[in-house]
């Protein structure tokens, strides 16, 4: 197998080769491909990065070598399994920087993460007239397990204002906070539009005030450092295939205070200790929120693509996006017509835009017909797309794979796009 | 793929100067299509006279295909009876999504939305307003206007 060794010491990090997004690259197998006829440019890494080989191989190499369930069998495979889909969260937990491995429940993926604590949480703590606070610019999967959590018990979801840029307005936000706000569930980073929100600033006020924060990840675990002790938020949640894992894994972090008050989620197996016809005990965290036989191969899987960002080294990583971010920047305004969408300071390499007189759903196609792939459309983000009088927008994504020549594909293939519209 | 095939002239020119654009109040039929998958949306208001599609109005924002193809259809539509409008129905759902259809019926210059059927994510931003029109007739005699979803 060639998943590098993890090394999570940031005095690690620094002593890496000089990054080469070149050879990154060649470590993606897709990235060789090509699409209606030219070599893919791949720029959807916000909505799925694509997967490196050592993620394939680690996947690969449980399933020919020691598939069998977890947490049941004693025979060998079982072990084996089961050590590697625990030593997975045992990497997970090291990634992120939680205390303890209680506190690392893996999941369908973010949607799925946030619907535990909407539910379970919010089944336990929130009363008619309570409150909880989202922001404009919410994925709707931070919006909707608010709204079925509020209809159920009686309680309001409000919405922070955002400013021009596309940021989060702070005081507008503050102004929301009321001895009825419960619980604050925001994005670390927008996925329509890349802003950075002030997590710090977000988690001091809800700490001051005795409220519980979520913060939505999913845009940030691959591009931000997260550190969830020193963020002291109460749940952070991400999805494996945003961080260059499988889809169908995610992860809710939980304080684990806050867990162990918790009533389980689903029921089945795997979250019990003990089944009687008229009652159940339940099993420890963080094996309680996890019903079901899990997806072992998944969660081995995200364990691989977490060892392949920290050998790459996150902070080069970050470094190459936040250049190829401003490279892109000013590329794509040579464009005619061209207007970016969320152009706060501290963002990610998102670059959310719309074209005169054209839909972006066109901009898609027939960039496609490039071999250029971005997402067009609402983002599952409407709120956001409505706060701006828009519909829909264009948007490339960058990852830790994509070169200047990508940049340079694209803002071409937009001049095609010029061309056939006018 | 060749984009050109799906972009050809008449559908420029329908997107950036759509006919038969606007809102008929009052009318005999009303609908609102929704396009989840883009959040587009399109309304059609009509009027019947005997039997026959008097008047279309289309209202809304979309992509070049969705609105090319609902100002086609206002052109193809108008003037023509309700059993011809179903069997147009039909041939347009054919030439969208059957590579080997060949129309029966001369259908004009809804020829034009023929390169469709080579981009099957496309497909439902041309069909949203023959939907929509459809629904819109079927209202005539139903109390609230009732909205259609390309889902």
């Amino acid at each position: 197998m060639s998943t590098p060794l993890a090394h999570s010491t940031r005095a690690h990090a620094e002593r890496q080769p000089v990054f080469s997004a070149e050879r990154v690259r060649a470590d993606f197998p897709i990235l060789a491909r090509e699409v209606n006829g030219h070599p893919l440019v791949y720029l959807d890494s916000a909505a799925s990065a694509q997967q490196p080989r050592a993620v394939l191989e680690a996947i690969d190499h449980y399933a020919t070598t020691m598939h069998a369930n977890v947490h049941r069998g004693v025979h060998t495979l079982s072990q084996q399994a089961t050590a590697a889909f625990e030593g997975a969260r045992e990497r997970v937990r090291r990634f992120i920087n939680a205390r303890s491995c209680r506190e690392i429940v893996f999941t369908r993926g973010t949607t799925e993460a946030i619907n535990l604590v909407a539910q379970s949480w919010g089944g336990m703590h929130l009363k008619a007239g309570d409150e909880v606070l989202i922001t404009h610019l919410e994925h709707h999967a931070n919006i909707v397990p608010w709204q079925m959590a509020c209809a159920a018990h009686g309680a309001r979801l409000l919405a922070a204002p955002l400013t021009p840029q596309g940021g989060l307005d702070l005081d507008g936000f503050r102004a929301l906070l009321s001895e009825r706000t419960r619980m604050i569930a925001v994005a670390h980073v927008s996925n329509a539009l890349g802003s950075v929100l002030p997590v710090a600033e977000i988690v001091a006020l809800a700490r001051q005030r005795g409220i519980a924060v979520l913060l939505d990840g999913a845009q940030a675990i691959a591009h931000r450092h997260v550190d969830v002790s020193a963020l002291d938020c109460d749940f952070y949640t991400f999805s494996g295939h945003k961080v260059y894992g499988p889809t169908g894994i995610g992860v809710l972090y939980g304080r684990e205070s806050l867990l162990a008050a918790m009533p389980p989620w689903q029921g089945g197996g795997d979250m019990i200790l003990t089944v009687a016809i008229d009652s159940s005990s339940y099993n420890d965290l963080p094996w309680k929120f996890e019903a079901g036989t899990p997806n072992i191969s998944g969660a081995i899987g995200l364990g691989a693509a977490l060892d392949y960002l920290e050998a790459l080294g996150p902070e080069a990583v970050h470094r190459h996006e936040q250049q190829l971010l401003a490279e892109a920047t000013v590329a794509l305004q040579t464009v005619p017509g061209l207007r970016l969408v969320g152009t706060t300071a501290d963002k990610t390499g998102v670059l959310s835009f719309t074209l005169d007189g054209v839909h972006p759903h066109d901009i898609g196609t027939l960039l496609d017909a490039e071999g250029v792939a971005i997402r067009t459309g609402h983002h599952c983000a409407m709120p956001a797309m409505t706060y701006f009088g828009l519909v829909a927008t264009a948007r490339a994504s960058l990852g830790c794979y994509n070169t200047g020549a990508d940049i340079g594909r694209l803002v071409a293939a937009l001049l095609k796009v010029r061309e056939v519209f006018g | 793929m060749d984009t050109r095939e799906l972009y050809r002239d008449v559908i420029l020119d329908h997107n950036r100067s759509p006919r038969n654009f606007g809102r008929l109040d009052p009318a005999d039929g009303a609908a609102l299509g929704h396009n989840p998958l883009c959040g587009d949306s399109l309304s059609v208001t009509l009027r019947v006279r005997d039997q026959n599609l008097s008047e279309l109005r289309f209202n809304g924002q979309g992509c070049a295909i969705s609105m090319a193809s609902a100002s086609l259809m206002s052109e193809a539509v108008t003037g023509k009876s309700l059993d011809e409008i179903a069997a147009l129905y039909h041939d347009v759902h054919e030439l969208l999504t059957d590579r080997q259809y060949a129309p029966q019926r001369p259908l004009g210059k809804l020829m034009a939305l023929a390169g469709v059927r080579e981009f099957p994510a496309r497909v439902k931003c041309a069909s949203l307003c023959w939907h929509t029109l459809n629904a819109a007739l079927a209202q005539r005699t139903a109390p609230a206007p009732p909205t259609v979803s390309t889902e």
